[in-house]
């Protein structure tokens, strides 16, 4: 299968005077539309993964290479871009934006890569809002719905662009078992419907199992790399 | 752009209450430079029209030692054809004196025609007494020297031209030009009677006129000398009240720096405001730039917050403005009921205040730009 995302040779040091050496020599191909858990203790460095992942961040040393191209010598601007458009991001604090309603926090990345809104992507932020079951408070300002509701919203923000990777970090984390098993539930139909690559973060093994490939991150190295079959 | 375009405007929604106080605060400062420069302005131009309005402001005369020059009919038709000039009356001067019971007097006779130098001098206007000098031999005098004289309307009186002859004249009006040096001196008759008394037929000893924009009566004064012949040259009112320029150039530069103070206050008012409003937002521009929104759109959020601030503020402080100085000039009167200083306004100035006002706040709103700019998403992200 093909690899959506390579991370060759990853080195990540925080620090000028004081060095701190975060992650080590990581090497990781995820293939495409495959879900993937990757699941560590908090200072592990899996975040700080996700953020050379998503682009966010620079490794001090390997190169990050998503759907073919190579992200090291890109500009920020370039990087920006390639953000937009292959990337959705679920973080474990919804950042929605506070100023603006559910729709229009759904249909901000998509205002970001086109500019401005037509009727097409009006109807599939709908589409996503209605899979998300937040069709009755889609005109609410997205500080005047729940922390569950929010985090839905921050899913289907994430999934506007039709990108092909989406990195959730710790998507659940603040969320009772009851919701975030429903969380779950709907990022597995997303990822068969929209044949999306998932890789969600989490220091939960219970979450961690409900992926197809766990990869675990210990002290800045992968420990354990397991396949499960399905 | 109507993406930042779009935030922008938002994101001034979502924080009324400093979006009004930068409002306010602009709308302030633009009102107060328009109040003060309309003031000064207004000042000026009433101050200019008091002291030259009723006078000629450029004069023909002779250029040689021999005062006297042939009216040149030509001449008088192209200075009336003048789209420049508002005014444009010949006369017929020459120093006298007045003989009373045994005294004379220094006199300066004017002989003119009245229907064109009512124009400049509005005699219609300030004549205090009888009536406006029409056939030979009548004469109108100032309040002045008519209350030293004890002079009547239709008294006779006799003059002693320079050549020694001697003209009886008849006291037919009074004038008042609330100036007591001429109110004293000018002795007015028709340019006819003049030229029986001085018996210097079809000349005259100066053209006078107004301009319409009396600041460029110098230039305009210029380009009417180099029609002229060599016998005669031109006077302009710049160059006889020095003065009176100087002031005018003090107080303008005066008005200048207040307004360059205020605006100066304004800009950093908005510049401080929106570099908070950047740590503010910066949650939120972290997000927009994980979202992958360019740095170019990141920075115009807030240019455009800058303008659109700039925009309302200088308006509504330009109507301000305007309605402080119809406040002051219908409510700030002298004794007798007329405005101290006359409304004045110059929609130039205005206009120029607004843009600029406008383009500072765009220009203090660059800094916070700058910084949305550079503002790493990463920070965001990590710190919550």
């Amino acid at each position: 299968m093909d690899n959506i995302l390579e991370l060759k040779g990853i080195d990540k040091i925080y620090g000028d005077k004081v060095k701190t050496q975060v992650l080590f020599n990581i090497d990781l191909n995820i293939e495409k539309s495959s879900f993937n858990s990757i699941i560590g203790e908090s200072g592990s460095g899996k975040s700080t993964l996700m953020n050379i992942m998503g682009t966010l961040d620079k490794p001090s040393n390997g190169d990050v290479i998503i759907n073919g191209t190579n992200t090291t010598n890109l500009s920020r601007d370039e990087m920006a871009e390639l953000r937009n458009e292959t990337i959705g991001f679920i973080f474990q604090f919804h950042y929605l934006l506070p100023e603006f309603t559910v729709l229009e926090n759904v249909l901000m990345p998509y205002r970001i890569k086109n500019g401005r809104v037509d009727k097409e992507a009006i109807d599939r932020a709908k589409y996503l809002i209605d899979k998300v079951e937040l069709s009755k408070v889609k005109n609410n300002l997205s500080t005047n719905i729940s922390g569950g509701q929010q985090q839905r919203a921050a899913i289907a923000r994430a999934l506007i662009n039709n990108p092909s990777i989406i990195l959730a970090d710790e998507p659940t984390g603040n969320l009772d078992s009851e919701t975030t098993d429903k969380a779950y539930r709907l990022l597995r139909e997303i990822n068969d419907e929209f044949k999306s690559t998932f890789i969600v973060i989490t220091h939960d093994k219970k979450v961690a199992e409900k992926g197809d490939r766990i990869i675990e991150i210990t002290d800045g190295k992968i420990s354990t790399d397991i396949r499960r079959n399905i | 752009m109507k993406l930042a375009w779009g935030i922008a405007l938002r994101f001034l929604k979502s924080s009324k209450g400093q979006t009004i106080l930068i409002v306010l605060g602009i709308t302030i400062g633009v009102s107060v430079q328009i109040f003060i420069g309309s003031l000064i302005d207004g000042l000026q131009v009433s101050l200019v029209d008091k002291t030259i309005g009723n006078s000629s402001q450029i004069t023909i005369v002779s250029s040689e030692r021999e005062q006297y020059f042939e009216v040149d009919e030509e001449l008088l038709n192209s200075l009336n054809e003048d789209e420049e000039l508002t005014a444009v009356s010949k006369s017929l001067d020459s120093s006298a004196f007045l003989t009373l019971d045994d005294e004379t007097y220094p006199v300066l006779f004017r002989g003119m025609e009245f229907k064109d130098a009512n124009k400049i001098y509005d005699f219609d206007d300030k004549l205090t007494g009888g009536k406006i000098p029409s056939s030979n031999g009548e004469v109108m005098l100032g309040k002045d020297l008519v209350e030293n004289l004890e002079l009547k309307i239709g008294d006779t009186f006799e003059l002693i031209t320079p050549e020694g002859s001697l003209e009886e004249i008849k006291l037919v009006g009074e004038y008042d030009l609330k100036v007591k040096a001429i109110n004293e001196s000018w002795v007015l008759s028709t340019i006819k009677t003049s030229e029986d008394v001085f018996d210097k037929e079809g000349q005259i000893t100066a053209i006078e006129t107004q301009v319409k924009d009396i600041f460029a009566a110098d230039e305009t004064a210029v380009r009417i000398e180099k029609g002229l012949s060599d016998n005669l040259e031109t006077e302009n009112w710049k160059e006889l009240n020095e003065e009176l320029l100087s002031g005018l150039t003090g107080q303008s530069a005066s008005s200048y720096l207040i307004q360059v103070f205020v605006l100066l206050a304004v800009l950093l008012g908005i510049a401080s405001v929106l570099a908070i409003s950047v740590v503010q937002k910066s949650r939120q521009i972290g997000i927009l730039k994980a979202m992958g929104i360019k740095n170019r759109d990141a920075s115009l959020i807030f240019l455009f917050q800058g303008l659109v601030l700039g925009i309302i503020g200088s308006i509504l402080g330009a109507s301000l403005g305007i309605g402080l100085n119809l406040v002051f000039s219908n409510f700030v009167t002298n004794p007798d009921g007329t405005s101290l200083i006359p409304f004045y306004l110059d929609y130039k100035f205005v206009g120029i205040s607004i843009l600029i006002a406008i383009l500072a706040s765009t220009l203090s709103s660059l800094i916070p730009a700058i910084k949305s700019s550079k503002l790493d998403p990463i920070e965001v992200i990590k710190n919550g």
